[in-house]
C-alpha cells in the first residue's frame, strides 16, 4: 500500500511538470503583447521593447521556462509582467476569496448531493427518485453561466433580493458577506450536485442488490443498521472518488462564476490576466488550477484505497 | 437422552403452505403448493429437488422471507410456536439470528467485503445482549469447533482473505453464534471442490450435533443429504413428492421421481477398445501473462472415444481445453491433431482445422448470443464450416435439433425461452454442425440438474457412436466421468497425476491424490460421511455426543 502511494504521488508530480510545460508553452503561443496592450496605441516601438526587455523577455523561451520552474520549486511564482510586482503577493488575497467560495459550495453540495441521492436509492422508484432523477438531469445538463445569468434575472433584477454581483468589502458583516456570496454559491452548487447524487444513488442500489445485505437482513438488523454497517462502507469508495471530482469541477467552474459575479478570487484574476496578456500571471494561475485539479484526483484514488480492504491489505 | 420427537412442540411447523409469484401473463405461479412438515428440536431434515422445485423458497419462508413480489396464498409457518405471518416486522427481526439463522450458498458473496469476520459472526450475538467479549470467546470456539485455521486469529481476516471453504465455515459459525434454534442452510457446498466440500461437510455435521440445533438442510445432490440428514423430503414443481428417514427414502423409494434421482447415479458406460489416439499432447506449457497453468503435460484422446479429464477449480483443465481450440496460444511443447501439428494459435489454424475441433461450454447461458434465434446460432455454424445456406441450412438445422432430441420447431426461439437443459443441447447441435472430429466439453453438465445432466450424458453418448466424435471431458464430477469416459486423466495443478483406462484409474489409484479425490465423492450410503470422519479421525468430537 505504501508503494502504491508514492507510485501514485510521483505520477501527480509528473503532471504537475507536465502541466507546467503545457502552460508555458500556451502562454508562449498567445497572440498579442502584455508591452504594446498596456502602453497603448500612441507607444513607440523603441518604449514597447525597453518595457519587454526591462521584464526579461529578451531571453531565449528555454531559459526562460528553465528560470520559471526553477522559481517555483523555491516557491516563487516570478513577477507580473504589467506592474511587476510580486505574484505571490498578488494571488494571496485572491485565493482565500476563492477558497472560501469554494468552500462554502462545497459545504453546501456535498451533503446536499448525499442526502439527495440516498433518498432516491432508499425509496427507489418512488416519486422521489423519479424528481431526483429529473433535477439532476436537468443541472447537469445547465452550463454555469446560463444558470448564473438567470438567477441574476429573476433573483436580482426582477424580485431584487440580492446583489447581481459579488464584491465582499472590509467592514461587512460575516451576515452581509454571506448574503453577497449566496448567488455564486446556489450557481456552483446547482450545477456540480447531480453528479454525486446520481453516483450516490447508482451506488448504494448496487449495493442493495448484494448477497451480504440479504444476508444482514436474513441476520434480523434492523434496516438503519443495515444501511449504515453494511451498505455505506462499501459505497463510500465511489461515492467519495466522485465527490472529490466534484470538489475539482466546483474549483474550476469558479472561472467562469468569478467572472460573472465579479468575485473577486483567482478565476477572475486569470481571466483578467489574460485581457491584459500578463502571461506569467496567467500561468501561475493556472498552474495553482491545474495542481489543484491534480491533487484532488489523487485524493480521490488515496481514498478509494483507503476504502477497499482488499488494497488496504496484503492477502 | 433425547426425547422422543413426536412428544415435543415442534421448533418448526409448516402447515398446508402455499407460495405464490406473479407469473408472467400476471396469473399467479404456485411455488409451493401445499407442503407441510414439522420439525423437532436437533433433528436435521434434508429437502431435495432440482433447481425450480422450491427448496429456497420454503428454506426462506422459515425465516420469514418472501423475496420479489411472492405472498403466503394460504397455509402457515410456524416458528417456536408464533405463527409468522402474524409477527410485525421488529417481531420477526428478532426471530432472525435468534431462532432461526440461514448459511447461504455462496459464503464468499454472503460476507460484507468492508468488514472484519468477527465483526460480523459476532453482529447478531452482540444484538442480542451478549458482551462484546463473551461474542468473541463463543466465535473462537465456532471456528475451533469448526475447523478453521488459526481461530483465536482468523477473525481478524477480511472476506477476501478466506478461502471459499473457509468462507462457508465462518458463515456456519455465524449462523451459529447467537445459538439459534434453527439453521436453515441452503446448498452451502455446492459451490466447493469435492475434496473442500468433504471437510466442510464433516465440520459442519459435527458443530450442529454438538450445538444440538435444528437444520433444514437443502441440497439437489442426494448423497449429500442423505450424510447430512436424519429425515428426507423430496420436492418437484412446489410439491412434496417423498417424505420419510433417510435410510427408508433412499433403500426403498416409493416415489417414480426419487427412483429416478437415485437411478441418475448407476449410469454406467461400456469400455471401448483402445484405439490410436486423434489428439496427442506432448510437454505442453501454458501460461496467462506470468501465471503458469500447466507445466509439461503428456496425454492423448483415443480416436472415437472420451478421454476424461478430472481435477479441482484451479488445475487447468479448462485452460487445456482452451488451448487445444487455439484459444490460448501454448508457450512450449506440442498438439498434435489425427498426426498434424496444430498451431498455436487460432489466426494460424485453417477452416478445417478449426473445423474439426468444436467446443460446447460450461455456461450454455452465456455461450449462446440471447439476441439470436436458436436457427440463426445453428445456421451461423452450417454457412461458415459447411457452405450451407437457405434452405439448405434450415434442413439441416431441423435435423440436427432432432438428434439432439429437440422440436426443430425450437429454431425459431430465442435462448431465452428455452431451460437450461435445452440450451446445453443447442450448444451440442451447433458443435455437431460442423462435423467435427473431436468435441472438447467444458464442464457441460455441471450447471444442470442431476436428471437433466443424465440425460445430456445419454445425449453425448448416443452421438458418439452415430457420429464416431472423439470426446474431451473436462469435469469435476465424478458421476459423470463413470457414464462417459474411456480414459483418464487426473490434473493438479497443472499437471498430470494419473491417467490410464477408466476401471484401472478408478479401481486402484496408484497416487494419494486420486485416492483422495475418489474419497471425497459423495455415496448415497447413509453411513458413508462417518466412515470417512472416523478414518480421518478428527480432533472434535464428531461421534460421542449426537444426542446431546
Amino acid at each position: 500500500m505504501g508503494r502504491l502511494i508514492l507510485r501514485r504521488g510521483g505520477t501527480g508530480g509528473l503532471l504537475v511538470l507536465a502541466s507546467t510545460l503545457l502552460l508555458f508553452l500556451a502562454g508562449e503561443m498567445m497572440p498579442g503583447d502584455f508591452a504594446s496592450k498596456l502602453l497603448g496605441a500612441s507607444a513607440t516601438p523603441e518604449t514597447v521593447e525597453a518595457l519587454r526587455l526591462s521584464r526579461g523577455l529578451d531571453a531565449s523561451p528555454v531559459a526562460r521556462y528553465l528560470g520559471w520552474l526553477g522559481g517555483l520549486l523555491h516557491g516563487d511564482l516570478g513577477l507580473s509582467l504589467t506592474n511587476g510586482r510580486e505574484i505571490g503577493a498578488l494571488i494571496a488575497s485572491r485565493l482565500g476569496n476563492t477558497l472560501l467560495l469554494a468552500g462554502l459550495a462545497a459545504a453546501v453540495a456535498v451533503p446536499l448531493a448525499l442526502a439527495l441521492g440516498t433518498l432516491a436509492a432508499i425509496f427507489r422508484d418512488s416519486w422521489i427518485d423519479r424528481a431526483v432523477l429529473v433535477l439532476t438531469m436537468v443541472t447537469v445538463a445547465t452550463p454555469e453561466f446560463f444558470f448564473a445569468y438567470v438567477a441574476i434575472a429573476v433573483l436580482a433584477v426582477e424580485l431584487n433580493w440580492l446583489p447581481s454581483i459579488s464584491i465582499p468589502r472590509p467592514g461587512m458583516s460575516v451576515w452581509e458577506v454571506l448574503q453577497v456570496l449566496v448567488l455564486p454559491v446556489l450557481t456552483l452548487v446547482v450545477t456540480s450536485t447531480a453528479h454525486v447524487a446520481r453516483m450516490t444513488r447508482a451506488s448504494i442500489v448496487a449495493a442493495m442488490d448484494q448477497d451480504y445485505v440479504g444476508t444482514a437482513m436474513l441476520k434480523g438488523l434492523p434496516p438503519g443498521r443495515i444501511v449504515l454497517r453494511h451498505i455505506l462502507p462499501n459505497v463510500a469508495a465511489p461515492v467519495s472518488a466522485v465527490v472529490v471530482m466534484t470538489l475539482a469541477d466546483i474549483v474550476v467552474g469558479l472561472i467562469i462564476v468569478e467572472t460573472i459575479f465579479a468575485y473577486p478570487g483567482m478565476g477572475q484574476l486569470m481571466v483578467d490576466s489574460v485581457a491584459k496578456r500578463d502571461i506569467t500571471v496567467v500561468q501561475a494561475c493556472g498552474l495553482i488550477f491545474a495542481a489543484t485539479y491534480i491533487f484532488l484526483n489523487m485524493a480521490a484514488d488515496m481514498l478509494a484505497i483507503a476504502f477497499n480492504p482488499r488494497l488496504r491489505t496484503a492477502r | 437422552m433425547k426425547p422422543e420427537p413426536a412428544m415435543q412442540v415442534p421448533l418448526l411447523d409448516i402447515d398446508r403452505l402455499a407460495i405464490e409469484a406473479p407469473g408472467r401473463d400476471g396469473a399467479p405461479l404456485r411455488l409451493i403448493d401445499g407442503v407441510s412438515l414439522q420439525l423437532a428440536p436437533g433433528r436435521v431434515l434434508g429437502l431435495i429437488g432440482e433447481s425450480g422445485a422450491g427448496k429456497s423458497t420454503l428454506g426462506l419462508a422459515a425465516l420469514g422471507v418472501l423475496r420479489g413480489g411472492q405472498r403466503v396464498a394460504s397455509g402457515e409457518v410456524r416458528l417456536a410456536g408464533q405463527a409468522l405471518g402474524r409477527l410485525d416486522p421488529r417481531a420477526m427481526r428478532r426471530l432472525r439470528g435468534r431462532e432461526v439463522a440461514y448459511v447461504a450458498q455462496s459464503a464468499a458473496a454472503a460476507f460484507n467485503p468492508a468488514q472484519r469476520l468477527i465483526d460480523q459472526v459476532t453482529e447478531t450475538a452482540l444484538a442480542c445482549g451478549m458482551s462484546r467479549a463473551d461474542a468473541r470467546a463463543r466465535a473462537t470456539g465456532l471456528f475451533a469447533r469448526l475447523g478453521l485455521p488459526d481461530p483465536e486469529r482468523f477473525g481478524q481476516r477480511f472476506p477476501h482473505q478466506a478461502s471459499g471453504g473457509q468462507l462457508q465455515r465462518a458463515m456456519t459459525a455465524m449462523a451459529m453464534c447467537a445459538g439459534p434454534r434453527l439453521i436453515v442452510f441452503d446448498e452451502p457446498t455446492t459451490a466447493l471442490d469435492v475434496t473442500t466440500q468433504i471437510e466442510v461437510l464433516v465440520a459442519v455435521r459435527s458443530a450442529i450435533r454438538e450445538e444440538g440445533m435444528a437444520a433444514l438442510y437443502i441440497s439437489h445432490d442426494l448423497a449429500l443429504v442423505a450424510q447430512m440428514a436424519d429425515e428426507i423430503m423430496v420436492l418437484r414443481h412446489g410439491r412434496m413428492v417423498e417424505h420419510g428417514p433417510v435410510r427408508q427414502v433412499i433403500d426403498a423409494p416409493k416415489s417414480p421421481y426419487t427412483q429416478a434421482l437415485i437411478g441418475a447415479r448407476g449410469l454406467v458406460r461400456t469400455p471401448r477398445p483402445a484405439a490410436p489416439p486423434i489428439l496427442q499432447i506432448r510437454g505442453l506449457d501454458a501460461a496467462y501473462g506470468e501465471m503458469k497453468v500447466i507445466g509439461g503435460l503428456t496425454l492423448c484422446v483415443p480416436e472415437g472415444g472420451t478421454l476424461a479429464v478430472i481435477g479441482e477449480s484451479g488445475s487447468g483443465k479448462s485452460t487445456l481445453g482452451r488451448a487445444i481450440c487455439g484459444l490460448l496460444p501454448w508457450s512450449a511443447g506440442e498438439i498434435r491433431f489425427a498426426g498434424r501439428p496444430l498451431s498455436a494459435g487460432l489466426r494460424r489454424r485453417s477452416r478445417a482445422e478449426l473445423k474439426e475441433i468444436q467446443l460446447i461450454h460450461q455456461l450454455p447461458d452465456l455461450a449462446l448470443n440471447p439476441r439470436r434465434s436458436v436457427g440463426a446460432a445453428i445456421g451461423a455454424a452450417l454457412e461458415r464450416f459447411r457452405g450451407l445456406r437457405g434452405r439448405a441450412a434450415r434442413e439441416e438445422t431441423a435435423r440436427l435439433l432432432a438428434q439432439v432430441e429437440l422440436d426443430p420447431g425450437l429454431a425459431a426461439r430465442l435462448p431465452g425461452a428455452l431451460s437450461g437443459g435445452q440450451k446445453q443441447r443447442v450448444c451440442i447441435a451447433r458443435a455437431l454442425a460442423a462435423e467435427p472430429r473431436l468435441i472438447i466439453c467444458d464442464e457441460v453438465t455441471s450447471a444442470l440438474d442431476p436428471l437433466i445432466a443424465e440425460g445430456v450424458l445419454k445425449l453425448l453418448s448416443r452421438l458418439q457412436a452415430e457420429t464416431g466424435a472423439s470426446y474431451l471431458f473436462i469435469t469435476h464430477d465424478f458421476g459423470a466421468v463413470a457414464s462417459i469416459a474411456d480414459e483418464v486423466a487426473v490434473m493438479r495443478q497443472g499437471s498430470l497425476v494419473a491417467s490410464g483406462p477408466l476401471a484401472e484409474v478408478f479401481a486402484a489409484p496408484s497416487d494419494p491424490y486420486t485416492a483422495a479425490l475418489l474419497e471425497a465423492v459423495p455415496q448415497l450410503s447413509p453411513g458413508w460421511l462417518d466412515e470417512i470422519a472416523a478414518r480421518r479421525s478428527l480432533p472434535d468430537t464428531a461421534r460421542k455426543d449426537h444426542a446431546v
